[in-house]
């Protein structure tokens, strides 16, 4: 092994909890996150929290995208964020996109939901801020 | 023992996920659990699953998990896609297909981008295989796609490869010409609920009567089909018997013995290869001795000596 670039890059999960079946978005966040260099794990669907946390930790990744449309948000949010604590791993942070009324997003980010983007955000933007949450160890 | 490989062998999770990451970025500081667990390897039975992009590989992963749980054998998964050689991110996707019951500790699945790493996928990959090993695991199923290059690794990780084609054989063949024939323990002619899977496993089996083999294993045809499930069982079968093969004749030990081999002269190079950056960094006159070569006052092999002689050079 060698001791030059022994940081890798950036792993995500994406996961959809919840029982919509619409992923364009999460597809098109995940592709802007590929093509920004980060390896994503795209677990699709109807994950259930339980299900989003396990996949995490087994793929060892630095942040958590979760995308919700069908407005279960304020059961299943607060869910992850539980299980990532009693796994003792906050570390990996969480970020969440979707339909979230203002109300909720500020809750939420409250819970520790690190940052919350509406259908209008821009995926420079997401990219970003994926990077911030990070932090400068990662390329 | 290090806290790492300690960790791993009382069954952390967590301690494996973070080691495998480690193996992946080549990070030295994973070295010492890596010797450690070692010892603790070799008892798995690691099965490549390979063929072209959609065959269906994911899906009989997924049943082979079941099959396998079923039986109460625990489980590693590793899938492995390609980076994108434009912005060396990847979309891995494989996990969506892999259904297993909550909470089940039996199972351990680890998606992989081929990152294209000096060595390409096959030192990491043997590396996080020999992990989940260690962990416990009875079989390692590692998925790769078929993309050239990738199918002929798994052949150095895994003891069998089974090769996933679907009835309309047309790509196949081309991929088939491009060395899976070669690879191939099994065959499996996935998609089999689908038209024109009876005359491709025949074709198949013609094949492998007319390709030279070395000992005595001819490549096994199956089909299989995970929408109408069909064929999993014995896909499974032909690969102990496979394994059974390899016992019997003697041969798992010779390529044992060619694998480790390979993988010893693989380390050497990633060694040399970092050594050898680190000496062209420390020579300030490269350009000047690039000038020279360009100037045709110096040819390139000189030059080539002179690095090497920088990468021999104590420091
Ligand atoms: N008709 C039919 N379709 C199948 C069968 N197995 C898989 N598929 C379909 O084939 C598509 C690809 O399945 P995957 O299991 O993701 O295939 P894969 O080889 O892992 O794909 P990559 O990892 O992207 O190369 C999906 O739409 C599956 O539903 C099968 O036995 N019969
Ligand atoms: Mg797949």
């Amino acid at each position: 092994m060698s001791p030059s670039g022994s940081v890798g890059p950036i792993r995500v999960l994406i996961a959809k909890p919840g029982l919509d079946g619409h992923d364009r978005g999460a597809k098109v966040v995940a592709r802007a996150l590929r093509d920004a260099g980060m390896e994503v794990i795209y677990a699709g669907l109807r994950q259930t929290p339980e299900e989003i946390v396990e996949s995490a930790l087994e793929e060892d990744v630095n942040l958590i995208g979760l995308s919700i449309l069908s407005g279960a948000h304020m059961a299943l949010f607060p869910r992850v964020l539980a299980l990532l604590k009693q796994k003792h791993a906050t570390r990996i942070r969480v970020f969440a996109g979707g339909i979230i009324p203002d109300e909720d997003a500020k809750k939420l980010k409250k819970m520790g939901i690190r940052a919350i983007f509406g259908p209008g955000a821009s995926l420079d933007e997401i990219v970003a801020t994926a990077r911030r949450l990070v932090g400068p160890t990662h390329s | 023992m290090p806290i790492g490989a300690r960790r791993v062998l009382r069954g952390d999770r967590q301690a494996l996920a973070r080691l495998i990451s480690q193996v992946e970025n080549r990070d030295p500081s994973a070295l010492p659990s890596v010797r450690a667990l070692y010892p603790y390897s070799g008892r798995a039975t690691v099965v490549g699953i390979t063929g072209p992009l959609g065959v269906g590989k994911s899906s009989l992963v997924n049943l082979l998990l079941a099959h396998l749980r079923s039986d109460g054998k625990r489980i590693g998964i590793v899938a492995v896609d390609p980076s994108s050689p434009f912005s060396g991110g990847s979309i891995l996707g494989d996990r969506i297909r892999l259904a297993r019951p909550p909470g089940d500790d039996g199972v351990f699945i680890r998606s992989m981008a081929a990152r294209g790493h000096a060595g390409g996928v096959a030192l990491a990959t043997r590396e996080t295989v020999r992990l989940l090993d260690a962990f416990g695991m009875d079989v390692v199923l590692v998925e790769t796609v078929g993309s050239g290059q990738a199918d002929v690794e798994i052949h150095e990780v895994a003891s069998t490869s089974v090769v996933v084609v679907v009835p309309h054989l047309g790509d196949e063949v081309q991929s088939l010409k491009a060395g899976l024939f070669e690879i191939a323990d099994v065959f499996s002619v996935n998609k089999s609920d689908l038209p024109g899977a009876d005359s491709a496993a025949r074709y198949l089996s013609e094949m492998t009567q007319l390709v030279p083999v070395t000992g005595s294993w001819r490549p096994v045809v199956i089909q299989t089909s995970t929408v109408a499930p069909r064929g999993i069982p014995e896909l499974w079968e032909a690969v102990t018997r496979h394994e059974a093969y390899l016992d019997s004749s003697g041969s798992r030990q010779t390529r044992d013995r060619q694998r480790l081999t390979d993988e010893i002269l693989g380390l050497v190079r990633e060694q040399v290869d970092a050594q050898l950056l680190r000496a062209l960094e420390r020579e300030p006159d490269l350009q000047a001795l690039l000038d020279r070569v360009v100037a045709r006052e110096i040819d390139p092999h000189s030059a080539a000596e002179r690095l090497l002689g920088e990468v021999r050079r104590p420091r």
